[in-house]
């Protein structure tokens, strides 16, 4: 095997990343054109960079790894998103105490869940989490990545990267119950008689 | 056995396949008495299903997929290994 081949073979094996680096991308930068571009950019580092990728080791976590430093390096800076401390930290279990008709059902709610919370405001309220629970919670919920792949692809502790999913994980379901109320979905009388 | 605060406190880990299999094993043990502790890990199950649905799920442009092949400058449809 020639490098041509090698690095043709890496480049297809890369490519087959795309559309996760994208979908999280866009999640980061919440817009079309600077999600692409974001996209491109990792891919050109990657390129340039193949000769430091060892065989066997985790591709796609490394492109993560590429794709997550462009963004906080290049992009971040045009974000208007709250900071940490801007937030109300609610109790565990924040949705599931509010929603006990949902819960209570034997068929399968997804659903009703789907009709509570559209996916455009599933994104919105994503896309407005605070950049230290956003980017752990698309790496987590979206790539499935583990903790330790988290940890390294974000460089912080694991204990790090379990507080904020925990953290970011309220948040959302915080976001999404104050959507619903204000679209009258939900009403606080029908959620506490369950 | 685990009881209702200790498996709900492992709720996440549980469904982020991140227990040590004695965690699990307790935790199992549990769900299968308990319909409370169940009807959480679905419901919480559904959510994430929802979010990653609504999240995770963007169709690749086409432009951008021009866009990376020429990053790597090669004609990536051709098989190239049968020099």
């Amino acid at each position: 095997m020639g490098i041509v081949s090698d690095s043709s073979q890496f480049a297809r094996d890369a490519m087959a990343h795309a559309q996760s680096l994208y979908s999280t991308a866009l999640r980061m930068t919440r817009n079309r054109a600077d999600a692409e571009d974001l996209v491109q950019e990792t891919y050109l580092k990657a390129h340039r960079s193949y000769a430091t990728f060892e065989e066997g080791t985790n591709l796609r976590a490394w492109l993560f790894r590429i794709l997550t430093n462009t963004f906080i390096n290049t992009y971040r800076a045009k974000q208007r998103r709250p900071q940490e401390s801007e937030l109300a930290d609610v109790e565990d279990l924040y949705l599931y105490r509010r929603l006990p008709q949902i819960v209570a059902q034997s068929a399968p709610a997804e659903d009703q869940l789907l009709d509570l919370f559209p996916a455009d405001e599933v994104r919105q309220a994503i896309e407005e989490l605070p950049e230290a629970f956003l980017l752990p919670l698309l790496l987590s919920e979206i790539d499935g990545f583990s903790y330790k792949e988290i940890a390294e692809i974000l460089d912080v502790p694991i204990g790090t990267v379990m507080s904020r999913l925990h953290r970011g994980r309220k948040a959302l379901q915080e976001a999404l119950y104050r959507y619903a109320m204000d679209r009258k979905l939900i009403t606080d009388e029908a959620t506490h008689d369950g | 056995m685990a009881d209702c605060n200790e498996t709900l406190r492992e709720l996440d880990r549980f469904l982020d396949n991140e227990l040590a299999s004695e965690v699990l094993g307790d935790m199992m043990e549990h769900l299968e008495h308990c319909v409370d502790c169940q009807q959480a890990f679905d419901f919480h199950a559904e959510l994430r299903a929802v979010v990653k649905k609504a999240a995770g799920d963007e169709p690749l442009p086409d432009t951008l997929l021009g866009r990376i092949k020429e990053c790597f400058g090669t004609d990536l449809s051709v098989d190239s290994d049968e020099a």
